[in-house]
This record gives structure tokens, sequence and C-alpha cells, in this order.
């Protein structure tokens, strides 16, 4: 043995290729040229359609880095987003509408409320996980929809979009339309860099094998633990925006199906790219709109929609457009 | 509160404990045996309702409609199987959870397609409608007492099934060592549809008993689902054993919580706050239940031997 230092390869995330850099740039591109798009046709009806789907995006990629980058399957995702909507309501039916003091507000009781929850629910794994994370969503979903004074089953609302430093800027479509893509983007960025850091490296690693990284030294629960506060917050972000965006809370926000939503969400896009969560919750928002225009019973095309996904589209739309990439070199 | 109130309460924990069973046999045999998460056994149940409103229609006998029910169902089931939950056995229970998601969407859909979104009822038969007087004072309906005996009669069926019979041993033995069992020459497939087909025609029964109290309606199913999996969690998966002590436990605690948490408040708060957080805390209860359950016993109350 020699005192010589061990040469220790610094673990680099692996270099991604062109495309994986490319995608995530070419979405938000084609987000921030929506508005420009939308003022030759109809303009209110797009910009809330598509500020609609990168609020839906902001929550469905905080559940990616749970899913696809922990294996931590939450079927109480829309908890978050319910706490986040509810703090906005509940602020305003007291007269506070700034946005300084509800955004706080949403991301902490989000984080709050993922921190106690967490601390129970990872002591699970599997499908227990699954099921004690469903059934904190649905102890938030009884608890809103018990809370008469704040409208109880009927959700209450919000009478007037949150100001901004005392100004209305959420009040203008397109300006808000900005800052959700604004929170969407640094959402990816704060995800992004959670994944590939020292952090994400254990905590990836304990998707792989747990008992080899607390062998390692690593305490997986902690790291598990923040993970899940994180995206918790993240869900609370999406939550505040929902509830600016459809000036309206209910506590059909927590309802399980929501939770489910968010996973397909997820799934359609593809596990594990982030990028791909933001392609799923458009995806999944858009079928829907279109489907739902075609016809009043559209959930009979799109429930077999979901089973054909799953059986025949392993790694959703991404997975999709790979295998068709590796076709088509032969 | 008195003591014919609690009596009564409890009875109607119990009705509630029964059905909750009824599913969740068939969804901890499912679970346990293909470790499988069918997310669509609700829609099932309301399936079941359903049917057993159509045969009714047509025959005008309850009984016939509650066979043609289970037939129906079980057909059903079996096509689902075929189709679709076969490919899934061997997925993870993230794809399981979506495609069953998607069936259910499909089905509460169709069933507003076909029969329409207004609830429908189903008489009871009529030798059964009455009340019987329990104890001085108390009037019991005798349909809800028939859902209590012939849950329990199931549950006594199943466990001879499951405990004395060689297809039984073959489910036991395949929730714990699933290959073994496959191994020693079992076909295993064939074993998991009979035992899935058994889990659905439970699923309708089930349906078929509770319609005449509740309305019948798409998105029945969906409630009792996630109660169903609270019971099969709290009671360990593959437990029907533990199923029974949950599905009691449950229907108990929710039904007495819910009559008697904001009598219970009012003794240490004001009246007034009391009616708000009564309700809160008692549609909470169960899943309170269900956390604590799993924070001093990960595996549940009755975890199957053999697994982790």
């Amino acid at each position: 043995m020699t005192d010589a230092p061990i040469a220790v390869p610094r673990a680099r995330p692996r270099m991604p290729s062109l495309t994986a850099e490319l995608l995530p740039a070419l979405i938000f591109i084609a987000f921030a040229l929506v508005p420009v798009l939308a003022a030759t046709g109809a303009e209110t009806y797009l910009l809330s359609l598509f500020t609609r789907v990168m609020i839906f995006a902001i929550a469905a990629m905080s559940l990616d880095v749970l899913v696809g980058y922990g294996a931590l399957i939450s079927f109480g995702h829309a908890a978050f987003v319910g706490l986040g909507a509810y703090a906005v309501g509940i602020l305003s039916s007291h007269g506070i509408n700034e946005a300084l003091i509800a955004l706080p507000v949403a991301l902490a009781a989000a984080a709050l409320f993922a921190w106690l929850t967490g601390a129970i629910c990872l002591r699970t794994s599997g499908v227990y996980f699954i099921m004690i994370t469903l059934a904190f969503g649905q102890m938030a979903f009884f608890t809103a929809s018990s809370l008469a004074p704040y409208g109880g089953d009927d959700g209450l609302t919000v009478k007037l979009r949150n100001t901004l430093f005392g100004f209305p800027v959420f009040r203008n479509e397109r300006a808000f339309y900005y800052v959700v893509l604004i929170c969407l983007l640094g959402a990816y960025v704060l995800c992004r860099m959670l994944v590939v850091s020292r952090f994400g490296r254990v905590f990836r690693g304990a998707r792989e094998n747990p008992t080899r990284i607390a062998a390692l030294g690593f305490e997986v629960f902690r790291y598990q633990l923040v993970a899940y506060v994180v995206a918790g917050a993240l869900g609370g972000l999406s939550g505040f925006l929902l509830a600016n965006a459809t000036e309206f809370v209910s506590p059909a926000y927590m309802s399980w199906q929501r939770s489910g939503e968010l996973i397909i969400m997820v799934l359609f896009g593809g596990l594990g790219s982030l990028h791909g969560a933001i392609i799923g919750a458009a995806a999944f928002l858009l079928t829907e709109e279109w489907l739902s225009g075609l016809t009043e019973h559209w959930k009979v095309i799109f429930g077999p929609l979901l089973v054909l996904v799953v059986l025949f589209a392993r790694g959703g739309l991404l997975g999709l457009a790979q295998k068709l990439r590796r076709l088509g070199r032969g | 509160m008195s003591a014919t109130l609690l009596v009564v309460q409890v009875l109607n924990g119990l009705q509630l404990g029964v059905l909750l069973f009824l599913i969740a046999a068939g969804l901890t045999l499912v679970f346990g045996v293909m470790d499988f998460i069918n997310l669509a056994h609700g829609v099932q149940y309301m399936l079941g309702a359903y049917l057993a409103v159509m045969f009714y229609a047509m025959t005008g006998s309850f009984l016939l409609a509650l066979g043609g029910a289970l037939v129906a169902a079980l057909a059903f089931g079996l096509v689902l199987e075929f189709a679709v939950f076969r490919h899934l056995y061997d997925r993870d229970h993230l794809d399981q959870v979506i495609a069953t998601f998607g069936i259910i969407l499909f089905l509460n859909q169709g069933v507003k397609l076909i029969w329409g979104a207004a609830p429908l009822g189903l008489p009871i038969p009529d030798a059964l409608s009455g009340s019987v007087l329990l104890m001085p004072g108390l009037l019991y309906p005798v349909w809800r007492l028939v859902i209590i005996g012939s849950g329990l009669a199931v549950g006594v069926i199943l466990y001879v099934l499951v405990a004395y019979t060689r297809v039984g041993m073959l489910v036991r033995a395949g929730a714990t060592h699933a290959p073994i069992v496959s191994a020693l020459g079992v076909d295993i497939r064939r074993l998991f549809m009979i035992v899935f087909g058994f889990g659905t025609m439970l699923a309708a029964f089930a349906g078929v008993m509770i319609a005449p109290i509740l309305s019948v309606e798409p998105g029945m199913g969906d409630t009792i689902l996630i109660l169903a999996f609270v019971v099969i969690v709290i009671g360990g998966i593959g437990s029907i054993r533990g199923a029974f002590v949950a599905a009691l436990l449950i229907g108990l605690v929710d039904t007495l919580g819910r009559s008697f948490a904001v009598d219970i408040l009012r003794l240490v708060m004001a009246p007034s706050p009391a009616r708000t957080v009564g309700p809160a805390i008692a549609s909470m209860l169960i899943y309170l239940l269900m956390a604590l359950v799993l924070y001093f016993r990960p595996t549940g109350l009755f975890p199957a031997r053999g697994r982790s």
C-alpha cells in the first residue's frame, strides 16, 4: 500500500446526447412562441390551454423526480397541488392577494405536508408506498372537503388573481403565461440540477439498490425525504399557479383520480427524463382537449388508449421516438 | 348517544365491513397471488350492480337478476383478463396502475353511455323488504341483516375453500412462492384465471347485494375501491384472514366515527367548531388508522407468511 492518493475517477454524469440537450431547449422555445402564434387566432383559448399545460407540466415533472429517478410511485401527488391552490384561495378570502405572501405560504404548506407524510411513507416501500401515499392524498382531500368556512365540497372562488409587488401582472393573460413559463423553466432547471448533482446520484442509486447505497454509508431515507419535500414543494408551486389560472379552488384538485392523471402524464412522456414529463403533460391535456371536443364520452376512447400505451408503447412518447429513430437507422 | 343508536351503528358498521370484505377478498387474492394491482376491481363491483338492474328489468326476479349478473360479470371479467390483464402480470406496478386506471375511465363512461348518468335503483325482494324488531325500540331492516349474513357466509366458504381444498392450497402456495408452484408443474396461468374470476364474482356479488340500499351510479366503484385497498393494506396483502379482520375494523371505525365524532368532540370543545371539525376527522379516521398501522407494521397486521 502506498500513500499516493488513489485516483478516483470523478464520476461525471454521462454526456447527454445532442437530442437530450436539444429537445428541452426546443420545448421551451415552442412554449415561448405560443403567445405569438396565439395572437393570430383564438388567443384567449390557446393561452389558457397552454398555461394549463405548463402548470400541470410542473406538477408532472416534480412527480417524475420521485417516480422516474427514485422509483417512489407516489399516488398522492395531487394533494400538494391542492395545498398550494388552497393557500392562494384561503389567503385571498382573507383579503391577502399578494403573490409574494401567497407563494411562500403555498410552497411552505406543501413542503411541510411532504415532510410530515414523507417521514411516514418512506418507511414503507413498493406497493405499500403507493397505498400509503394514496391514503395521505385522501386525507388531504377529505380535509379540504370539510373546510366549511372555505366552501367545503363546492370549493371557493378566488375573486382576484394575485398581485406581484402590488401590480396586477397575473391579470394580463399574456403576462401570466410568461410568469408560468418562467416558473416551469425554473422548476426544470432545479430538478435537472437536483438529479445530476451528487445528491441526485445517491438518490438514483437508491432506486437501483437501496441496500448497496446504505452500505456505502448514505442514509437512503434522508435523501429520499429531501427529494420528496422538494417534489412536494414544486407541486405546491403548480397549485399556486393553478389557483391563479382558474380563479377557483376545489377539493377535486386533490382527488385520487387527479393523482392518477399526474402519473399518467409522467408515463405518457417517458419516465426519468424530466422533459418527458412536460411532453407527457402536454400530450395528456391536448389529447383530453381534442377528444372532449369530439364527443362528450371521450373517456370511452381515452381509457383504451391508456391501455394501449401501456401495452405497446413502453417508455412513453420519448421511448417511442427512440424506437422509431433506431428503426430509421436500420 | 343511546344504547339503541350504538347497536344500530355497530350493525351498520358490520354491514359496511362485510361489503368491504367481499370486495377486498378478491382484491387481496389477485394482489397476493399474482402481484397484480387491479384498480379496475371497483368498476367490476359497479358493473355487478348495473347488470343486476338490467337483468331485474328483464326478468322481474331478484334471484334471476343476481344469477345473471354474476355470470355476466364473470364472463366480462374473464374477457378483460384475456385481453388486457394477462399481459400485465409481468409488468411493474406502475404499468398495472395506469392500464387498470384506463379501464376505470372506460367502464365508468361506458355505463353512463349505456344506462345514462342518472342513478338507478334495484328493489329489495318482497320477502326481505321489511324491518325486524331486534330489541325494544330497535327496528332494523331485514335486507341489511341479509347482507351481513351473506357476507359472513361467503367468509366461511372462502375460509374452507382456501384452507381445505387443493385449489386453496395452491392459492396459498402461490401467494407466497409463485415461481416454486409453477416449477412444480402447476399451470399457474390457469390458477390465476380461477382466482381472478372468483374475485370478480365476489365483487359483482357485493355490487348486487348493496344495489337495493345505495343508488346505482357511475363512479360508485371508485370510493369503495380505495376503501378496499385500505383494507388489504391494513390486513396484509394476500391474507384472507387479514382482509376479514381489517374489513370489519374499517367498517366499524368509519361508521362509528361518522356518527359519534361530533358528539365526542363536543365533550372537549365548543359545539360550533365541533360540528366543523367532527366530519373532517371522521372521514380521515380510517386513513389515519392505515398510516398508524403501516408506521408500526409496514407489511400490515397479518402479513401472508413468506412475503417480506
